[in-house]
């Protein structure tokens, strides 16, 4: 389920609207995670606290969101671009990538409540595919 | 038995009786076969589903829409035995209608979305959670009686 070059130009042109409030959607859709999906607590029991509100949350949302901000940059080469944070989340993180899908449900899930009208369903399929793509390319290195 | 407190009873109750079932139920079926195309193999005899605008437009595909979320609705009517709610459609989900299970949860991954967009910042972490919960349930209702 490869991107398409109408992929590709959806994708680009909705993140565009995103990056602006990319501090706000990162938090929310990591905020959704973590309490909709609690299993994915699991990953940060470090932190002192895990609600929505928490400042950890709210950064690490941005760091995560700014993650995939920088993907749609590498679009046309998310293997290649993304190696590095293949090798981080394989060797370091070890995240197990049944979680990716997670938190690309809960973007998709923030993008519809905060773009009502511009999160289209034909946008939803790119951004849809983009997310899974990211998510494999991501995955490239776990073994 | 599903064990429903009282914040979820009560969040299930207010998005069902506030729902706009007339675009909800459209937009949720529509989004999925746009979505998730391969699921357009159960609607072989509901005229052109030919790109994103002829999937929306189309009349039958809208129709079908309401019917599945007013099946939803009696699920939220019955929150307590919903097993029992959907036995028989569970059986026509599996011996007529063929459909692999799989899609129940595509379906329910765009109404999530469709209802997200409607409710805006109303659709809380808690509301979102109480709401896939209830799916969950319903989605696992209508697998029961497959063999």
């Amino acid at each position: 389920m490869s991107l398409s070059a109408k992929d590709k130009l959806a994708v680009k042109t909705f993140f565009g609207k995103v990056a602006p409030k990319v501090e706000d959607i990162g938090r929310e859709a990591l905020a959704r995670t973590l309490f909709v999906y609690p299993q994915t607590k699991t990953y940060f029991s470090h932190w002192a606290d895990l609600s929505p509100s928490s400042p950890q949350v709210k950064k690490h949302g941005l760091t995560v969101l700014n993650g995939v901000l920088s993907a749609v940059e590498l679009i046309d080469d998310l293997k290649g671009g993304l190696l590095t944070l293949s090798e981080l989340h394989a060797f370091m993180l070890r995240v197990d990538p049944a979680n990716f899908k997670i938190i690309n449900h809960n973007l998709l899930v923030v993008f519809a409540m905060m773009f009502p009208d511009d999160f289209t369903p034909e946008v939803h399929v790119s951004v849809d595919k983009f997310l899974a793509q990211v998510s494999l390319a991501l995955a490239e290195k776990y073994r | 038995m599903v064990e429903w407190t009282e914040f979820e009873r009560a969040t299930i109750q207010d998005i069902f009786t506030n729902m706009n079932y007339d675009v909800v139920g459209p937009q949720s079926l529509a989004r999925c076969l746009i979505v998730y195309p391969w699921t357009q193999r159960y609607f072989g005899k509901f005229g052109v589903l030919y790109n994103a605008a002829a999937i929306m437009g189309n009349p039958m595909i809208a129709a079908h829409g309401k019917v599945v979320l007013r099946g939803l609705e009696e699920a939220a009517k019955n929150m307590d035995n919903i097993k029992a709610t959907y036995a028989d459609l569970s059986v026509l989900h599996s011996e007529k209608l063929h459909v692999d299970p799989d899609n129940f949860r595509l379906l329910g991954d765009c109404l999530t979305v469709v209802v997200a967009a409607q409710l805006g910042a109303a659709f809380t972490p808690e509301a979102q959670a109480a709401f896939q919960k209830f799916l969950a349930v319903a989605i696992s209702s209508l697998q029961r009686q497959y063999h």
